[in-house]
């Protein structure tokens, strides 16, 4: 199961992210659960200093911009 | 991140590494990021962080609008540690190219400070947030 993990306090980009990140892993047919990290501290435990990011199985893979569902789904697979 | 950016979605996102080494033009570099950062022209960055590979960082990096980084000397040694990480997209500023004379003197000069500040500031694009 993938973990996906959308980082950030919850703004708009932020709900975005999250949004493509399910609909990426939808597409993908994958098993995965997805987690809103919205602590300040819990996002920069990942060292993240610009969000929103997107980590996957604990790697941040992008930060600071909202990917699309293309991009999240190569990132998944 | 400090207080004052509880998010980042939103905002500027030029950003400022500097070489903060142990000489009056690595911490010029340093100085100058700290006040660049205060006025809220760019953000002053880790580049411990980079230069220990931590992977939210360098992707914090990575995903900055703009980047400017600051070496004090032809060393080079915030340049290395970028390009060992992999981030090649920057604009560059090395004060001792400005003219001031690298010293083991920490009692740093207004005037330097100033040169330093302005080049950097030139290497500054518009304020811009990506999509």
């Amino acid at each position: 199961m993938k973990k996906i993990q959308v980082l950030g306090t919850g703004c708009p980009k932020c709900r975005k992210l999250a949004e493509n990140a399910e609909a990426a892993a939808k597409a993908a047919g994958i098993e995965y659960s997805l987690e809103k990290v919205t602590s300040i501290n819990d996002i920069m435990k990942f060292g993240v200093m610009l969000t929103p990011a997107l980590a996957v199985d604990g790697v941040v893979k992008v930060c600071g911009k909202v990917p699309g569902v293309d991009e999240i789904r190569a990132i998944l697979s | 991140m400090s207080a004052r950016r509880t998010c980042d979605c939103s905002a500027d996102t030029r950003t400022l590494l500097a070489c903060s080494g142990a000489s009056n033009v690595g911490q010029i570099t340093n100085d100058v990021a700290k006040e660049l950062d205060a006025a809220g022209e760019a953000r002053f960055f880790c580049l411990a962080g980079v230069g220990g590979h931590v992977g939210g960082m360098i992707e914090s990096v990575r995903g900055a609008s703009q980047v400017v980084v600051l070496d004090g000397c032809p060393v080079a040694c915030a340049r290395k540690t970028m390009e060992a990480a992999g981030l090649t997209n920057y604009e560059y500023v090395v004060v001792t190219d400005l003219g001031v004379e690298k010293t083991h003197n920490f009692n740093l000069a207004a005037d330097d400070l100033a040169r330093t500040r302005a080049a950097v500031r030139a290497k500054l694009g518009p304020a811009a947030c990506k999509p």
